[in-house]
């Protein structure tokens, strides 16, 4: 294990944890809009937010799929000590992280089941940064429309054509996190 | 054996147990209106008595938060109080009466009258969250019937209602279609407040604690209230305007005032009243009331447990 | 309503000193101690476990106090309590056929090995009020504990001297000669109840979970139910086995189980008649009941509904009795969410109430008019 591995978890859990599950609930809740999260501190290449993210939801009932760079020793030792969260399959997982091109194909995620939608995985996706420009967003939790840099329309699309089925997306770049669940409609571009 | 003096979580809940109905939540405001299952834990108060939305509640708050809990559109309701001393207990959070002022508004039966806001968040305690409950009893039917959108039993149900009384003859946990796709029941509320679920700034979520289910509306979702082209959808109340503060807008509670049929129509959200009573509105019968404290005085040796002299 | 609420943080005050004082009742009258309880209420207290899925019997004599006697009220205190416990892990299953029985009779076979031990049981007293209780009469021991056993030259020493026996189990002895149904070991972790929402339809594991915390009262009737046609099962008590096994948890860091402690339980299962199918020569088939305690009316409950429920498994017609619903069954047995809901409608429903009676007004206004238009 390594040494940093025991450290950067919540200092105070219940109330760091409470304040990043209320920013990310706003996140997902209105697509689009751009929250800002704290308290953790994982190795790299994982954000903060990504990383409040993780400790926030994830635990040993959830499986967890790390991609590309995320797929470190110093992740995985990270996430064994503060998460208990089992690794799994891409097909299998809760959650994954990585950045956009690491999950790819992203095809492969659970995206519920027909009586069962809610049981689809959460795709937690390493951007460079978040910025209201960029294509256009409509749906539940958007008064009219708004925009964000997503890093492509067309899986987006494709999966929001899957409703009510579909994996949900968390997108995280510094200490920063927006929410794309699979009831957004994507413009195409 | 020794008394263990036990330190409670942040609100009460364990963080694994947060965790399962955080992710629950998000799953339920990722598919609006789709009731997600959860495990819901036995909590210090009776199932049925509001577990589902203080399971909800607890998972949402914040040390900053300022917490409104009502109960038939009313802070001071018994169960209303008893919730509220729970979370100042568990959680130290502020608490108000206004609703402008909260940012979390835990509620039974009512939607409050006061426009919510972005930034709030209205938690609704729910009994029966399947609103093809009454009309197909088993959870492993309801559930193919969500899942293939096979929504007509619902409509019989209400066409029915329309053939043998001129109208639906539903007049509170009135269903709703959500975004198009799921029939949800919006709890208890009458349906006077069905019109305030859809295109909602705040989010909105529900919590069913005994039969294990949480569900959710983000802002701005649309929410249509089941009708028929010909007998469309309306949201009714009492024909009368509150004899306290003289609302005409407001859902109505009726209190009895005497045994020869004497009767007063009073505002159900007492934050809403009491606020137009401050700004010098005045009802029928509000003229010497200086607050709902001096009013409810006037009950004294009536009702048991009011207090004060006449 | 505007008026009862009003007061509502006095009156929930004064209610509570009201019951705190009702509770203790007459002051005169020594307090009960929570030692009492727990050794002269054991069966209370063994239901209170039971149900409430926590074997403590100090905690479950606690509940009983502070809940007046009120058993329900004394399992919610315990259920609520439980569920904030942290879970440091899990058990291994427990051996019940390493158990040196108190009680142990088989309806099937006169004697066996291990013998039938009767153990203290009502089962022949005679339900005469025994009036020296209430004088406070002499306490009757026991002296001959071990002896309580009908002769027998297999006999087993139940709880006390002697080198202990082995006690197979009856459903061992018939499956050995292929008599009973064959239950495939499996170490495959069962479902958790109280930890994942409900899914139907459910495996056995976690009907019999549901059933192992199920209130006595309607696990009872619905046993009741199928032995008076409704599903019936043709059920012979086997074997009822009432006694402590160990706890054991793997400890990883060790490599080998270590026994953390002892638990007291009640274990019944049931011989059914089967008449065979299509596919199965005829042999006897399973019901199964384990419950935390001495709590022997409910194991044998227990087993009778498991049986009823398996009707699909085991090729049965489902005649549509109450019993092998599973959905019924269980989503009605806890006994916690039903009080719960049952008393809800004791809260303030004023607004529903106020819906009904605008419409209920409203279509009776339309119907005056219609009429009065037609006369």
């Amino acid at each position: 294990m390594t040494a940093n591995a025991l450290t950067g978890g919540f200092g105070a859990p219940s109330i760091d944890s409470a304040r990043a599950f209320r920013q990310i609930l706003e996140a997902m809740a209105r697509p689009g809009t751009i929250r800002q999260v704290a308290g953790a501190a994982p190795p790299a290449p994982l954000s903060v937010a990504a990383g409040a993210v993780l400790l926030t939801l994830v635990d040993p009932t959830t499986k967890l799929h790390l991609a590309g760079a995320a797929d470190c020793t110093p992740v995985r030792d990270w996430v064994a000590f503060h998460l208990g969260a089992p690794l799994a399959p891409a097909e299998e997982a809760d959650f994954a992280l990585g950045t956009w091109e690491a999950l790819q194909p992203v095809t492969r995620f659970r995206i519920g089941q027909p009586d069962y939608p809610d049981r689809a995985a959460t795709l937690i996706v390493e951007v460079d940064r978040l910025v209201n420009h960029g294509p256009a967003l409509a749906g539940p939790g958007i008064e009219l429309v708004t925009w964000l840099n997503l890093p492509e329309t067309a899986a987006f699309r494709a999966n929001r054509a899957l409703y009510p089925l579909g994996f949900d997306t968390i997108l995280t770049s510094g200490d920063r996190l927006a929410g794309l669940p699979r009831s957004t409609r994507v413009e195409k571009l | 054996m020794t008394a263990p003096a036990i330190a409670y979580n942040f609100a009460y809940l364990d963080e694994q147990t947060k965790r399962m109905i955080r992710r629950a939540i998000l799953k339920g405001i990722a598919v609006p209106g789709y009731q997600v299952p959860f495990a819901s834990r036995e909590m210090p108060m009776p199932y049925g008595w509001g577990t589902g939305g203080v399971q909800v509640t607890a998972a949402c708050l914040v040390p900053e938060d300022r917490l409104k809990v009502i109960d038939q559109g009313a802070d001071d309701t018994t169960n209303a109080v008893s919730i509220r001393r729970f979370f100042q207990r568990t959680a130290g959070v502020a608490v108000t009466e206004a609703t402008a002022d909260a940012t979390v508004i835990q509620t039974r039966h009512r939607i409050p009258e006061t426009p919510l806001t972005e930034g709030q968040i209205l938690v609704y305690q729910v009994p029966i969250p399947e609103p093809l409950r009454f009309l197909e009893p088993r959870e492993t039917e309801t559930r193919k019937m969500h899942e293939l959108e096979e929504y007509g039993l619902m409509h019989v149900k209400l066409y029915e209602d329309i053939a043998r009384h001129g109208q639906i003859a539903t007049a509170y946990a009135y269903p709703v279609r959500v975004e198009g796709r799921y029939v949800m029941d919006p709890s208890p509320i009458p349906k006077f407040d069905n019109p305030k679920l859809t295109a909602n700034p705040a989010i909105q979520l529900f919590g069913a604690g005994r039969e294990q289910r949480i569900y959710a509306l983000p802002p701005y979702a649309e929410v249509v209230s089941l009708d028929f082209e010909d007998h469309p959808f309306q949201a009714t109340k009492a024909a009368h305007d509150c004899d306290l503060c003289g609302a005409k807008v407001s859902y109505l509670d009726e209190v009895i005032t005497d045994d020869a049929g004497g009767r007063m129509f009073v505002c159900s959200d007492t934050d809403f009243c009491a606020g137009r009573r401050a700004r010098g509105l005045i009802g029928r019968l509000g003229g010497d009331q200086k607050s709902s404290k001096t009013f409810a005085n006037s009950f004294q040796g009536i009702w048991p447990g009011t207090e004060g002299a006449p | 309503m505007y008026v009862a609420v009003k007061g509502g943080e006095r009156a929930i005050d004064n209610a509570h000193a009201w019951l705190a004082e009702e509770r203790r009742g007459d002051t005169a009258i020594p307090e009960l101690t929570v030692a009492q309880i727990r050794s002269q209420m054991a069966l209370a207290v063994n239901r209170v476990m039971a149900e409430g899925s926590l074997f403590d019997p100090d905690l479950a004599a606690l509940a009983i106090k502070q809940a007046r006697g009120d058993l329900i009220e004394a399992v919610f205190l315990i259920r609520a309590y439980r569920t904030t416990l942290p879970r440091l892990g899990a058990s291994n299953p427990v051996d019940t056929g390493a158990m040196q029985p108190d009680r142990r009779i088989s309806a099937t076979f006169k004697d066996l090995p291990g013998g039938q031990v009767l153990g203290p049981t009502f089962d022949y007293t005679h339900r005469l009020l025994d009036f020296a209780l209430m004088a406070g009469g002499a306490t009757r021991t026991s002296p001959q504990r071990q002896e309580e056993a009908p002769p027998s030259p297999l006999a087993g020493e139940g709880r006390g001297g002697g080198v202990p026996q082995p006690v197979p189990h009856v459903t061992e002895i018939l499956n050995r000669d292929g008599l009973i149904e064959a239950l495939a070991a499996s170490d495959a972790t069962p479902p958790d109840l109280t930890r994942e929402p409900m899914e139907l339809p459910a495996d056995r594991a976690l009907r019999l979970q549901a059933l192992a915390r199920g209130d006595e009262g309607f696990v009872l009737s619905m046993a009741y139910s199928t032995q008076r046609g409704y599903g019936r099962t043709h059920a012979f008590v086997g074997e009822l086995r009432i006694g402590r096994v160990a706890v054991e948890v793997d400890i990883p860091e060790l490599g080998f189980a270590v026994e953390i402690g002892e638990i007291e339980v009640t274990e019944c299962e049931t011989v059914n008649q089967f008449k065979g199918s299509k596919t199965e020569p005829p042999q006897f088939t399973r019901g199964y009941g384990l419950v935390l305690g001495q709590s022997e009316r409910k194991a044998i409950s227990m087993s009778l509904v498991d049986r009823a429920l398996r009707w699909k498994e085991l090729g049965e017609d489902n005649i549509g009795a109450p019993a092998q619903d599973e959905e019924f069954v269980l989503m009605h047995c806890d006994n916690i969410q039903a009080t719960g809901f049952l008393e809800h409608i004791k809260l303030p429903h004023y607004v529903d109430f106020q819906a009904e009676l605008e419409l209920v007004r409203r279509l009776r206004a339309e119907a005056t008019a219609l009429r009065e238009a037609a006369e």
